[in-house]
């Protein structure tokens, strides 16, 4: 292979990508270098176990990610802006449609969820990390290191072409002979490990480690949806993980799983994909509604309407998420029987869904509301996740579907689902929860800006996709002639994207500026909330609860502090045994983005010499008997009083 | 914890040369023999359930815990999604445009 083969050339806004890349990364290293803060970011963030600053980085990398995916989402607009655009060539839309869907999904909606579970539920149970400290490290490296393998796919060997569903034959080695979507199969192979693995830690976690007294009934809704999201997970990933191993196989190996000839069938490929594409729309966005009923209980100042009905509704959506598959391809041809009884299951998961629409405006009747940021991120949901849902509802009854079937109606509706159920709620869990993971809160003037631009340029964008859908506008279409009549709806689409776009700008602002200028005199519980995670100081100390909290009730955190119990007495404090940092995982991650990079290539010598790499981290692993220091008391009495004043 | 960790862990070894035997075996079925397909695909189906029993009890340990109900629960839905997926693809897959040639 020539290097021109290996690096992707004969585009100018690639080879700026190029250029830019290059110099970040030298840009950084000099950075760090000239500050001297390698040894501090290996020992403070690469090794670090501790749940918050995971988490953390997590969120980094989701916000990173979303600018990456914006990127791809705004050239998109802009060459359909106007009719028969010449800004990108058809094959270069392909690349562009395919890595959007691809990152927004699982590098951008996973990671920042997965981030804010990650700082809140082990902080909402009253435990001190998750069951498996390590593991989860593990988790967020594979993550990361996928997340960089398949970014690097533009500049070097070439992008996936072929979708964010990859559909066979398209997919097929026979018709993509590139390397781009053996990117696909190897880096989304290797997140999906990582996501696996957190969502077993999060089972064992909640079952496991919540505060004495915390019954199923009494913990908190999100606790509850990051609960069934994390069995979603554990249900679901092997699906894929199969699916793409297959593909791996197909496309790397020359078997016949999915191929048109030799007994392959592409359908299944589909089906696999589904089966466990449509959980995965459920584990983005369940986390989300139980971000959003957090929200809407405290600024409403009541309790959640319904607490127990939300539960049972996010049961049975859980339930019937993996009953309702075959709805994304209805017009494979199959017989009336299949297609009816999967509109049925498809159209009851409107029923708990609009349980849940109910409870959150029977919580904001009579209540007395505060309309700071995150709040109205959840008010604004409400309308916009109805649209897409109602939307939805058509999509669900296979006849009326043969109509919008991979049209731009489609598209408008997943993006009114997943903008609303998944963005929204990371922008009002990042409001929300800010100041337990920094100590102090964003600016509510500048998140004003960020909520009125991101919501308006939204609906602007994706408003007008349904009428060119039912006009006629397949979805993935890079170019249009004027004779359609598409080109006023698309115009105003793009503008709306711009719009968006300035919302995004002024959330990085806004936490540059917080950064900078914010008071850190926020306090345990600046928003007067309802949930242990406020107990404890902000932002939250590595061993989260100097003692672990007792609960009696729902709420408890609430209602002791209306009776003036959440003070500390000295003589509970005992010594607290917290999980020692670890290289293990940002290494064995590492070995596999090296493995995961030479199976792209195909380079199969390099890549089984690497994977060695994995063998002696995973061996070098079993061999660590660290368990762990103890805090000792007076430690804790001093950070404890920093915030406390005097303690009983 | 360090009371487990001097002991050899029998079961792990016995399960992982089981599961090897297990998958080689459904090699060669798939492979060497001359049954029908419908056999074959018994067997290898026979096979996949004896799989699944050891991981359930030589690395899941299912006989240990306390946590009787979530264990029920728990068992009772993954059985449940096993043939969902299974029997789903398999219907999904064949009836209409399948059936049709």
């Amino acid at each position: 292979m020539s290097l021109d083969e290996f690096f992707v050339t004969g585009d100018p806004m690639i080879f700026a990508s190029q250029i830019a890349i290059g110099l970040t990364m030298v840009g950084l290293i000099a950075l760090i270098t000239y500050l001297k803060r390698w040894k501090w970011l290996w020992s403070e963030w690469f090794t670090t176990v501790d749940h918050k600053k995971i988490g953390i980085m997590y969120i980094l990398a989701g916000v990173l990610m979303f600018f990456r995916g914006g990127v791809d989402g705004l050239l998109m607009k802009a060459q359909t802006s106007r009719p028969e655009m010449g800004i990108l060539d058809a094959q270069h839309y392909d690349e562009i449609f395919t890595t959007h869907g691809v990152i927004m999904i699982l590098f951008m909606a996973m990671p920042l969820l997965i981030g804010i579970m990650n700082v809140v539920v082990p902080l909402q149970i009253g435990a001190r990390d998750v069951a498996f400290p390590k593991l989860n490290a593990l988790s967020f490296w594979l993550f990361f290191v996928a997340a960089m393998l398949f970014n690097i796919s533009f500049v070097i060997g070439g992008s996936p072409d072929a979708g964010w569903t990859s559909y066979f034959p398209l997919a097929g080695k026979e018709f993509t002979p590139g390397v781009g979507n053996n990117y696909y199969a190897i880096s989304l192979q290797i997140a999906g490990i990582g996501t696996l693995a957190t969502g077993i830690n999060f089972v064992v976690t909640i079952i496991k480690m919540r505060a004495p007294g915390m019954s199923w009934m009494k913990m908190p809704i999100f606790v509850w949806t990051t609960f069934i999201t994390s069995i979603i997970i554990v249900a679901a990933f092997p699906i894929f993980t199969v699916a793409l191993l297959y593909m791996t196989l197909d496309r790397l190996f020359g078997t016949h799983f999915f191929t048109v000839a030799a007994g392959g069938d592409p359908m299944l490929w589909l089906n696999l994909f589904w089966l466990w594409g449509h959980p995965e729309v459920y584990i983005v966005v369940l986390p989300a509604f139980g971000m959003f009923s957090e929200v809407i209980a405290t600024f409403a100042r009541k309790n959640l309407y319904g607490y127990k009905s939300m539960v049972y509704a996010v049961a049975g959506i859980a339930f019937l998420s993996m009953l309702v598959w075959v709805h994304h391809f209805y017009t494979m041809g199959n017989s009336a029987t299949v297609n009816s009884i999967f509109s049925l299951t498809t159209m009851m998961i409107a029923i708990p869904t609009g349980v849940k629409i109910f409870n959150w405006l029977f919580t904001l009747r009579k209540g007395r509301i505060e309309f700071s940021t995150s709040m109205l991120w959840a008010l604004a949901f409400i309308p916009c996740f109805t649209i897409g849902g109602v939307t939805g509802v058509m999509l669900a009854m296979a006849a009326a579907d043969y109509q919008y079937h991979n049209t731009m109606f489609l598209v408008a509706h997943f993006h009114y689902v997943l903008i609303p159920g998944v963005v929204f709620a990371v922008f009002a869990g990042l409001y929300y929860w800010w100041p337990k993971m920094f100590g102090f809160k964003l600016n509510e003037k500048i998140g004003k800006w960020h909520f009125w631009l991101f919501v308006i340029g939204f609906n602007l964008t994706f408003m007008p996709m349904f009428f060119v859908g039912l006009d006629g506008m397949s979805r993935r279409m890079y170019t249009y002639a004027e004779s359609t009549g598409w080109g006023a709806w698309l115009g105003f689409s793009a503008v709306g994207s711009l719009i968006m776009a300035a919302g995004f700008a002024a959330l990085v602002y806004n936490i540059y500026w917080s950064f900078r200028y914010a008071s850190r005199k926020v306090g345990n519980d600046p928003w007067n909330a309802r949930t242990l995670e406020w107990a404890t100081a902000s932002p939250a100390p590595h061993y989260n609860f100097a003692k672990v909290p007792e609960v009696d009730r729902l709420d408890d955190f609430w209602y002791k502090k209306k009776k003036g119990e959440t003070g500390l007495k000295k003589s509970d404090l005992k010594p607290v045994h917290m999980p020692s940092n670890s290289w293990t995982p940002i290494v064995l991650a590492a070995a596999f983005g090296v493995v995961g990079f030479f199976l792209v290539f195909e380079w199969f010598t390099l890549a089984i010499i690497a994977s060695v790499g994995i063998v002696v981290g995973l061996v070098a692993n079993t061999f660590d008997y660290d368990d762990g220091y103890h805090i000792p008391v007076d430690e804790l009495e001093e950070e404890e009083r920093e915030w406390r004043g005097d303690l009983k | 914890m360090s009371a487990n960790t001097s002991r050899f862990p029998w079961n792990l070894l016995v399960g992982f040369v089981l599961s090897i035997a297990l998958t080689l075996l459904a090699v060669f079925v798939a492979f060497n023999t001359d049954f029908s397909k419908s056999i074959i695909l018994g067997i290898i189906g026979t096979l996949a359930i004896f799989q699944a029993l050891i991981q359930l009890f030589m690395f899941m340990h299912v006989t240990e815990g306390k946590e009787g109900i979530i264990n029920v629960v728990n068992m009772i839905y993954s059985v449940f999604l096993a043939l969902v997926i299974v029997f789903g693809s398999i219907w999904v897959l064949t009836s209409g445009h399948a059936s049709m040639h």
